[in-house]
């Protein structure tokens, strides 16, 4: 059984950002980048299905700059055996069927029985790469998936997919199969030091895409700081015990609660 | 020339959120003199059908088929793979709900397309969208046109427009038999996990606290606001995965959406999930480090600091306040 994981490298959730000078995206220099939140989860989530069935083959896919090697190297510490770096040294230059068809040709021959993705990206969170690689490659998806049926593992697997309000539903899935994963789904491990010695030996092969003329793409034409739709009274100017005490005020006062 | 918009239910009991899609499609359709229909996937007489007629559309389009009974990305990716080849839209509207994310992405992408998803506004440029989408879970907006030929795939954030704004009116019933082809998964009944022993829709003050909170012991002193306030406590996911807070308590898009008086978010910085289920809360209070963080763009009142310096603060303040 083998096992794609698509992971992205995405700028540091509390990395303060800057929009860039062109006004199309970040300024990306100086600042910290981890991976994904629920490509995390998708790797670990790969990893304990294939313990559980007791062979296969975990294989980490990332599509990004040279930097995004760390998010590989990461991976292949926690546990995955080899990896695959689509090199795209601007990848937010890309729409999602961009980023979908230049995945699909850099994998479409691994013929994996499944692939994981996180449900989206925290950066541009397009959140249909994994859905739109899934119709490229001719197979079936699941979106938002918070639990697997191990057991049921074998020409087909079981899967929970969330669904909104507090719903959940279970469906079957012929394999081959791409799954979205949910952040939360379980407890995503630490690599061990015997894991990161392991993986230097482990093989991370870089893929140089060609791209066709996309004449679909979506286009950002401009990244701003949010309109506020609400005047804010920031309180307290720095004192936050300053704050809190004019924050009940306002609370007695204009809210009229206490 | 021509907007579809998609209906979604479970059983044919509407998804409000639907509503809110239909609003949209209407507004775009009077800007670019565009007519809309709406698109309603069932398999049986749904009982929707002439609740949809009723508002301001062209036509009612019905895709049917047995295997619509009950929703798959498979089904619903023909059956829309099949309207569209029919009706041959300019742009298809639909809200961004966790369904149409399993399966929208699919449809566009048959067509060589893909979605501009979870806008939040869109303007006219002489004829030409421009949509608006959150960025970088919220700290940024980005402004997107989209190039290329129609069909157009937009699919607008919960919220973005009012669902009691749809347009009355009356419109056409046309019943399509779709085409589906085999299935490559098998549904079980939806279900739901634990039925929510706290409804935190009917509370007057809630204090929900995020990754701001640390660790699990440190929810005592939120609780203790909460007390202080005669408040409830809620939580955003993060603090519900980590089964610090039950998941009744989680307020979202996955949880409650809420209304209170009063919310006061503690280190909640404000992801988009999150929002949704809050933002119509009468005052919004939040207290983080980050200054930056977008839940601020909601909030009537602001505190930039450690929560850990605020709360003790405003809990004597409150015992003052209250004698």
């Amino acid at each position: 059984m083998k096992i794609i994981v698509l992971m992205k490298q995405v700028a540091n959730k509390d990395a303060i950002l800057r929009v860039s000078s062109d006004e199309k995206w970040i300024d990306e220099s100086n600042i910290s980048h981890q991976t994904n939140e629920s490509d995390g989860y998708a790797l670990e989530e790969s990893l304990r299905l294939k313990e559980a069935n007791g062979e296969g083959e975990v294989v980490v896919c990332t599509l990004g700059a040279q930097s995004a090697k760390t998010v590989l190297k990461d991976a292949l510490a926690r546990g995955a055996d080899r990896a695959i770096h689509v090199v795209v040294n601007e990848p937010n230059k890309l729409s999602p069927y961009q980023i979908a068809k230049t995945i699909a040709d850099a994998i479409r021959d691994e013929n994996a029985d499944l692939i994981f993705t996180g449900l989206q990206s925290d950066d541009a969170s397009y959140g249909q790469t994994g859905v739109i690689l899934a119709e490229l490659l001719g197979i079936p998806n699941a979106t938002i998936v918070i639990d697997l049926d191990r057991e049921s593992l074998g020409d087909s697997l079981r899967l929970k997919r969330e669904l909104e309000s507090g719903w959940y539903q279970w469906f079957t899935y012929k394999l081959p199969a791409l799954l979205t994963i949910q952040s939360g789904i379980s407890q995503i491990r630490y690599a061990s030091l015997k894991g990161i010695m392991a993986a230097k030996k482990k093989e991370i092969r870089d893929v140089m895409p060609e791209f066709d003329n996309y004449a679909s793409a979506q286009k950002i034409e401009k990244v701003y700081l949010p309109l506020k739709t609400k005047q804010t009274q920031m309180l307290g100017g720095g004192d936050v015990k300053k704050g809190a005490v004019e924050l009940v005020e306002k609370l007695k006062t204009e809210v009229r609660v206490l | 020339m021509s907007i579809l918009v998609f209906i979604e239910h479970k059983n044919c009991v509407l998804n409000k959120a639907s509503l809110e899609a239909v609003v949209a499609a209407q507004s775009i359709g009077k800007d670019l003199g565009l007519k809309v229909s709406a698109v309603i996937p069932c398999s049986q007489d749904c009982a929707l059908v002439q609740e949809i007629s009723q508002y301001d559309l062209e036509k009612v389009f019905v895709a049917k088929n047995e295997k619509l009974n009950i929703y798959t990305p498979d089904a619903y990716a023909d059956a829309w793979e099949h309207i569209i080849k029919q009706t041959n839209p300019n742009y298809v509207v639909m809200a961004h709900t966790y369904q149409v994310r399993d399966f929208a992405p699919k449809v566009a992408a048959r067509f060589g397309k893909e979605l501009v998803g979870d806008c939040i506004r869109y303007t006219n440029n002489g004829g030409k969208l421009t949509l608006t989408r959150r960025i970088f879970l919220g700290k940024l907006e980005a402004d997107v046109t989209i190039e290329g030929a129609a069909p157009y795939f937009v699919t607008f954030q919960a919220g973005a427009f009012r669902g009691d704004n749809a347009e009355k009116g009356s419109s056409q019933i046309e019943t399509i038999e779709v085409e589906v082809k085999d299935l490559r998964m098998t549904p079980e009944e939806p279900f739901q996990e634990a039925k929510a022993s706290v409804d935190l829709s009917k509370s007057n003050i809630i204090v929900a606290v995020g990754r701001g909170i640390k660790s699990q012991e440190n929810i005592a002193v939120a609780q203790q606001l909460a007390d202080a306030l005669g408040a409830d406590l809620a939580a955003s996911r993060p603090i519900c995965d980590a089964e610090w807070l039950p998941i009744d308590r989680q307020i979202g898009s996955s949880g409650q959406t809420v209304a209170p008086k009063v919310y006061i978010a503690l280190g909640i910085s404000g992801a988009i999930q999150h929002i949704v289920g809050m933002k119509n809360a009468g005052t919004i209070v939040a207290i983080n480090k980050d200054a930056e963080a977008p839940i601020f763009d909601i909030a009537d009142y602001g505190i930039v600091g450690d929560l850990f310096e605020a709360v003790p603060t405003m809990i004597e303040e409150i015992k003052k306040a209250k004698g």
